[in-house]
């Protein structure tokens, strides 16, 4: 049962759902943006320490469906360490993939993100995907306070 | 009669085919319904043989037309019992309906300080057309609340029906809730105050008689598409002296008598609400949609859909971690439920594989999501071509799905 649904659902996104990292309030955050997908109603804040042109930190907080909620927490994960450039990369990346414009995408700069791939399969839920990525994306650019996919 | 659903399945092709490689469990009724080959036949004909434009040539063709556009009207008018053709005014949808009343009887009626009333439970096309026009002329949106049964609190209702309410539009039933609302009592108490009342029918038609001189109301809005009709063409009910008072609503052909470049002569309802060339074909296809229901019979429909709603809901309850959103004593065929855990989302996509449709989503009723503190439900909403056993395959599915998630 499900069989079609693996490339969706990866053990890790499963993972990530159950047991999202960085899920947690950050004091004094440099950041501090919404994000709203008003089709599914996910909801998520993203929280960023920056310093001197690097993360620092990043945490979130909100609910969403499985994909989204793994995407944001992995993107954490990923992000940490990274400076703001390497970070708007990995994001032209991560939105090649999913909306299927393959070629040119660095497997090892995208890591575990891997996994999302299979959303590009599934119109309705690419947004869910990259949620996360164009909050963070408003976030280092530092315009909006929130943002909507739609 | 008894009620024979393998029969009617067979009138509806789409349900015979296979979504990833399991056959079709159409649930996503509420949204839109399918369509039986009578219907789709009826639009075949129309453009295989008897179309051309309404009301405006003396050819063969277009009188052809002009009788069978002006057929559906007739059809329409015996469906809801409404006391004339010249009450029966089309239209795209529900939306385009209640659009129309705001902005003709609303504009002609309100002012600053007047108050419209609706309800908790609406969907935004019976929310934002009112918002549209409170901003316009000043009136006051006031909403009435709801209880966690997904009832309307009709003791709330009545207090908020005052000297300054000039109307009341609610959902006969909620497509969010599947809740049917105490439409006769409502109206009764509006009328008592001389208030006039809009019922928004988008979801009841398909599931219950309507009888729109038994119930009084003043106007009556509903789609097509959610009636086994096409999209695109759906019905205003208005009673007649009030559709005649109106002013029109958008100008152009067909709603005129005369027109000089000083003045225009308004035509007669219900032409005066109706600029423009009609989506003819798919106004046959509406009325050919009603002659099938009518052999079917709307009783007949309603009882077999209660026995389908409540095997459904005895199954949910069952299933550990799901919450039914919406759990009103008087109830459409809808079960939005939650799954502990499991965004709606996720149970879309996952029932989609089994080949399973139902909707995931706010059900274009933020306001409702908010009060029930979630982001979405899912939705299976059950038409008279459903079975229990496809509802026993979206109960699996679900319980599937549950383990899984983990
Ligand atoms: C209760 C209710 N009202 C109005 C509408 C709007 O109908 P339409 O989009 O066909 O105009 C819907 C459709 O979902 C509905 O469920």
């Amino acid at each position: 049962m499900f069989d079609e649904l693996r490339d969706l659902y990866q053990e890790v996104i499963f993972d990530h759902n159950r047991n999202p990292r960085n899920f947690r309030v950050m004091e004094n955050p440099d950041r501090e943006v919404e994000g709203f997908n008003p089709l599914c109603g996910d909801k998520l804040t993203l929280f960023l320490k920056i310093k001197d042109g690097m993360i620092e930190d990043a945490s979130f907080q909100g609910s969403g469906c499985a994909i989204s909620t793994a995407s944001v927490s992995l993107m954490t994960e990923i992000i940490k360490g990274k400076t703001i450039e390497e970070a708007e990369e990995i994001f032209e990346m991560f939105h090649k993939m999913t909306t299927g414009e393959d070629g040119e995408i660095d497997l090892d700069a995208i890591g575990k993100l891997a996994v999302l791939a299979g959303v590009r399969e599934y119109p309705a839920r690419v947004k869910c995907a990259t949620l996360a990525w164009h909050t963070l994306d408003a976030a280092l650019k530092n315009k909006e306070k929130s943002i909507s996919t739609e | 009669m008894s009620f024979d659903v393998e029969k009617i399945r067979a009138d509806f092709p789409i349900l015979r085919q296979e979504i990833r490689n399991r056959p079709l469990v159409y649930l996503d009724n509420a949204a839109t319904c399918q369509k039986p080959q009578v219907v789709i036949d009826s639009i075949v004909k129309m453009y295989s043989h008897d179309y051309a434009n309404v009301h405006r040539g003396v050819h063969t063709l277009s009188e052809r037309a002009t009788a069978a556009f002006e057929g559906a009207r007739e059809k329409v008018k015996a469906f809801i019992n409404a006391q004339s053709h010249k009450e029966i005014i089309f239209v795209r949808g529900a939306t385009e309906g209640i659009n129309l009343v705001a902005q003709t009887f609303g504009k002609a009626n309100l002012k600053a300080g007047d108050e419209i009333l609706i309800t908790g439970m609406e969907h935004h096309s019976n929310i934002v057309p009112w918002q549209m026009l409170c901003e316009e002329t000043g009136a006051k949106l006031k909403v009435a609340p709801i209880n966690l049964q997904g009832e309307l609190i009709i003791e709330q209702f009545m207090a908020l029906l005052t000297e300054k309410t000039r109307l009341v539009s609610v959902a006969h039933m909620s497509n969010a809730l599947g809740t049917v609302n105490p439409v006769k009592e409502i109206i009764s108490a509006a009328h008592e105050k001389g208030i006039k009342v809009l019922l928004d029918g988008a979801q009841a038609i398909p599931h219950m008689e309507v009888n729109v001189q038994e119930l009084d109301c003043d106007f009556y809005v509903f789609s097509g598409h959610k009636l086994y009709a096409p999209s695109g063409i759906g019905v205003l009910y208005g009673k007649q002296e009030l559709l005649e008072a109106m002013p029109p609503y958008q100008g152009g052909g067909d709603m005129i008598r005369k027109v000089t470049f000083e003045e225009t002569e308004y035509n007669v309802v219900p032409y005066k609400f109706e600029a423009g060339t009609p989506s003819i074909a798919d106004t046959v296809a509406l009325g050919a949609a009603l002659d099938y229901l009518s052999e079917i019979g709307m009783a007949e429909i309603a009882a077999y859909e209660a026995e389908l709603l409540s095997y459904a809901t005895e199954k949910a309850k069952k299933i550990k971690g799901l919450k039914i959103i919406g759990e009103a004593a008087q109830k459409g065929a809808i079960l939005s439920f939650v799954l502990e855990k499991i965004h709606p989302h996720d149970i879309g996509t996952m029932l989609d594989s089994l080949g399973i449709a139902v909707r995931a989503g706010h059900h274009c009723a933020m306001p409702v999501m908010d009060f029930f503190q979630v982001p979405a439900t899912a939705r299976a909403s059950f038409a008279m071509y459903n079975t229990k056993q496809e509802i026993d395959t979206l109960m699996t599915g679900i319980n599937q799905l549950i383990e899984v998630f983990g």
